[in-house]
């Protein structure tokens, strides 16, 4: 790593709520994710860069315990996982805690949500699955979590196949934070929407990002959408980060070689 | 112990295509107390801005140390972890810089009292305090809740401006916050200079017009 070696945390008294260590996790003989340690703090937004294939994806993936890795070490500080890696949890307790703690927006809608069942009952669902079963209940935190995601209420039953890029990744937003997680995942939530639709959903990130002081980790190729929601970002390179700093620091005074090249190729 | 000394600071940029070094300046020493202002002056290309970067650590410093005397204890600005720098730029440091970044659908009026927010004031509280602000750097009414992205240089320079003074602060990196400014602007920014180092806050400072802050400077440090 290029990254000059900083003091250890000094003045902040606060623990990381998110931390992971050695994050390994190989696809046949292909190292996707070699040795990453990362730490996420409570209201924190942590970009994640670098070029397709270098391992940003599968790490949300691993992060979300949707995959085993290899090896490595994964805490959150949040009562009843302090102090357990999350990675040896059963099937039962890795589902509770996705449900409860963990929200995640995908870059394809497909992944994270029913195209055929109404966009309220995507959102309704995940309330479902933590053991809420009155239907006013449902409704109306389905449509506060969608109002919350700027979502247009009058297509709320409409199911997510007739709605645009940008209604779908609200959808999944809503659906994210639908529980007020302690952990929201971004995987590229704007690749693919025009402008003025990527304006629209990065404004409601940072809204919630100030409103619920979720800690964040964000995938995103554009440089631009990560600096305006990251404070620190991990600059990533065949599964290992190459340069890690404050979001202004990486983007102005890049170290390493990989990263300079990444900066300077920004139109 | 001074707000911040500075000893052997020294910054080279290092360019990995052209294989080779960017002296920027090197050996610094300097001192700052609570309430002094430092100008910084030299040429252009001799690293005023970039020392002012190296303190706020957008840049870091290849050499040497800034000693800092935080309300959270004493740190390195040069080796601190970036979350403790993150800190301080919440809580204690701020920088002018001379360029605004502004954010789509983000109006001037949000962007000015968002720093604000995030250091913890309800969002209406840092709303009527950013429009108190506005109003004294003389930025139209008609155009705070529109988006800064289409104003001109100044008034983007005016919006910036609120945006890194709202905060309390202990130590204020101002790079030309002057330069796009009115002669009315400008001297309204000069009074709220002069507020802040009688309460104590440390300045340093590159100005395009050094005449600007004549009356205010307790040193300065001349780069060659």
């Amino acid at each position: 790593m290029t990254s000059l070696a900083f003091d250890l945390p000094r003045l902040l008294t606060t623990a990381p709520l998110l931390r992971a260590r050695r994050l390994t996790k190989h696809y046949g003989a292909i190292p996707a994710v070699a040795g990453v340690d990362l730490d996420v703090y409570p209201g924190e937004v942590l970009g994640i860069v670098g070029e397709s294939g270098s391992g940003k994806s599968t790490i949300l993936r691993l992060l979300n315990l949707e995959e085993a890795p290899d090896t490595g070490d994964y805490t959150l500080t949040i009562d009843g996982y302090r102090g357990r890696n999350l990675f040896t949890l059963d099937r039962y307790d890795r589902r509770a805690l996705r449900v409860r703690h963990i929200g995640i927006v995908y870059q394809n809608p497909l992944h994270g949500l029913r195209m055929h069942i109404t966009s309220s009952g995507n959102v309704a669902e995940r309330l479902i699955m933590a053991g809420e079963r009155r239907f006013a209940t449902l409704r109306n935190a389905a449509r506060d979590a969608l109002d919350a995601s700027e979502f247009p209420l009058a297509r709320m039953d409409d199911i997510p196949r007739r709605l645009s890029g940008g209604m779908q990744q609200r959808v999944q937003l809503a659906k994210a934070i639908a529980l007020q997680p302690m952990v929201l995942l971004l995987d590229e939530p704007t690749t693919g929407l025009d402008v003025s639709v990527q304006a629209l959903v990065l404004d409601t990130l940072k809204r919630i990002q100030r409103e619920l002081h979720v800690a964040t980790i964000i995938v995103s190729h554009d440089l631009g959408v990560i600096r305006t929601l990251a404070d620190r970002v991990l600059v990533m390179r065949h599964g290992r980060v190459v340069e890690h700093g404050l979001t202004d620091q990486v983007l102005d005074d890049p170290q390493d070689a990989y990263t300079q090249q990444l900066v300077a190729a920004k139109l | 112990m001074p707000l911040l000394e500075v000893h052997n600071y020294t910054k080279r940029f290092h360019v990995h295509h052209l294989e080779r070094e960017i002296l920027a300046f090197e050996g610094l020493e300097f001192w700052l107390n609570p309430g002094e202002f430092m100008l910084v002056r030299g040429p252009n290309g001799v690293g005023k801005s970039t020392l002012l970067r190296c303190l706020y650590r957008t840049c870091i410093p290849t050499g040497g140390q800034a000693l800092y005397d935080s309300l959270h204890g004493p740190g390195d600005l040069a080796r601190a972890a970036d979350v403790d720098i993150a800190l301080l730029r919440r809580s204690e440091i701020g920088h002018v810089t001379q360029f605004l970044h502004p954010r789509p659908r983000v109006s001037a009026l949000d962007l000015a009292a968002e720093p604000l927010a995030l250091a913890g004031r309800m969002w209406e509280d840092a709303r009527s305090e950013a429009a108190e602000w506005l109003e004294a750097f003389r930025l139209k009414r008609d155009i705070w809740h529109a988006y800064p992205a289409t104003f001109s240089g100044g008034e983007q320079q005016k919006v910036n401006l609120v945006r890194a003074l709202i905060r309390p602060q202990r130590l204020l990196l101002l790079d030309e916050p002057t330069a796009s400014l009115d002669v009315t602007t400008r001297a309204a920014l000069i009074e709220r200079l002069r507020e802040l180092k009688a309460r104590g806050v440390a300045l340093i400072g590159v100005f395009h017009h050094d005449s600007d802050v004549v009356g205010l400077v307790d040193r300065e440090l001349r780069l060659a």
